[in-house]
């Protein structure tokens, strides 16, 4: 019966129970819309979250094999001066995710900047995933929350609703049907009564017409 | 999403690491001649590292911060707590540390999420 759980404010007329059922129907559409949605997400997810796997056990091979090159360099030109000349010379990037030109030092240095920029566009690609996969996990628990509120708050507020308003509207419609049987009755009665009363008067009136003229035929 | 602005790295991390990638050409100076790398040594503290985890984290023209994986393990807290897309936070590898898959903070929500 209604009034069991939370239910919309609303006036229990037969116009509130159309509208309400609408929006029961377009809740329950939306709900498998976005239960699609999720599904389609989580099969998404899924492939990317392999990719992801396999992505970063890749680039711990490649970024070894980087820092070996950088070692060779070290070795070959003997100080590590190589580090400090780097980190001072950085003025602008040229690596904006696309090579420009830059090429200095010896044989090594290049080959080990070759390595690292090879390195850098592993990591670049897993960023890539890395970044489709938070924002792919932030949509699916939205998706998520927004499929269990609809399931578990919304449809069930508007089951509530239909379900008040049928059953005020029922209520309304016997109290109608009482009413109507109430007047009906006392219509009836109503009526008994004058019949009765009038009945009752008109033998009053031969009665009083009879006493006049007995009056009259006296004088 | 427009994140055309974004095109630099960052790296937090060893020198070896930092002068291998700052060949490769992504070392950037910005107007404030602010620079988008930090080598950590020995003697570099623990505060040091997270205001520039911070700084970098909240500049608007770093896509991707690499940091090394030994020295995420020292702010691993933060990382942990870090959920931004942007910019995407790597862990790499350093030289003489190898890649550890389980210890990664985005590996581990993966291997969580796959697992269920």
């Amino acid at each position: 019966m209604s009034g069991t759980g939370p239910r919309e404010a609303v006036f229990p007329t037969r116009q509130a129970l159309t509208n309400t059922k609408l929006r029961l129907k377009s809740a329950q559409n939306g709900h498998s819309l976005l239960a699609k949605k999720r599904d389609a997400l989580t099969l998404r997810f899924r492939q990317i979250l392999r990719k992801v796997d396999e992505a970063k056990r890749k680039m711990g091979r490649v970024l070894q094999l980087a820092s070996f090159s950088l070692a060779e360099v070290t070795y070959a030109t003997g100080a590590n001066s190589i580090a400090y000349l780097v980190q001072e010379q950085a003025k602008t990037a040229s690596f904006h995710f696309n090579l420009t030109g830059l090429g200095r030092g010896g044989q090594q240095i290049l080959k080990s900047r070759d390595v690292y920029t090879k390195a850098l566009e592993t990591l670049v690609e897993l960023a890539s995933l890395q970044t489709a996969f938070m924002i792919l996990d932030e949509v699916i628990r939205a998706t998520n929350r927004r499929v269990n509120a609809i399931e578990h708050v919304v449809i069930p507020r508007l089951d509530n609703t239909v379900q008040y308003i049928v059953s005020e509207l029922d209520e309304a419609d016997r109290e109608e049907f009482f009413r109507l049987k109430k007047v009906q009755g006392k219509k009836k009665r109503d009526a008994e009564a004058a019949e009765f009363v009038r009945k009752k008067l008109l033998g009053d009136t031969g009665e009083v017409q009879e006493n006049s003229s007995a009056w009259l035929r006296r004088s | 999403m427009a994140q055309k602005e974004r095109t630099l790295f960052a790296i937090i991390g060893d020198e070896d690491s930092v002068t291998g990638v700052l060949l490769a050409g992504i070392g950037h100076l910005n107007e404030h001649q602010k620079k988008n790398f930090l080598v950590v040594d020995s003697k570099t503290q623990i505060s040091t590292i997270e205001s520039a985890f911070q700084d970098f984290t909240e500049r608007k023209d770093i896509a991707i911060l690499l940091i090394n994986q030994d020295i995420a393990e020292k702010i691993r807290p933060t990382i942990d707590r870090y959920n931004q897309a942007f910019p995407a936070l790597l862990e790499i590898p350093s030289k003489d540390r190898p890649y550890d898959p389980s210890k990664d903070s985005v590996l581990k929500r993966v291997q969580k999420l796959a697992g269920d």
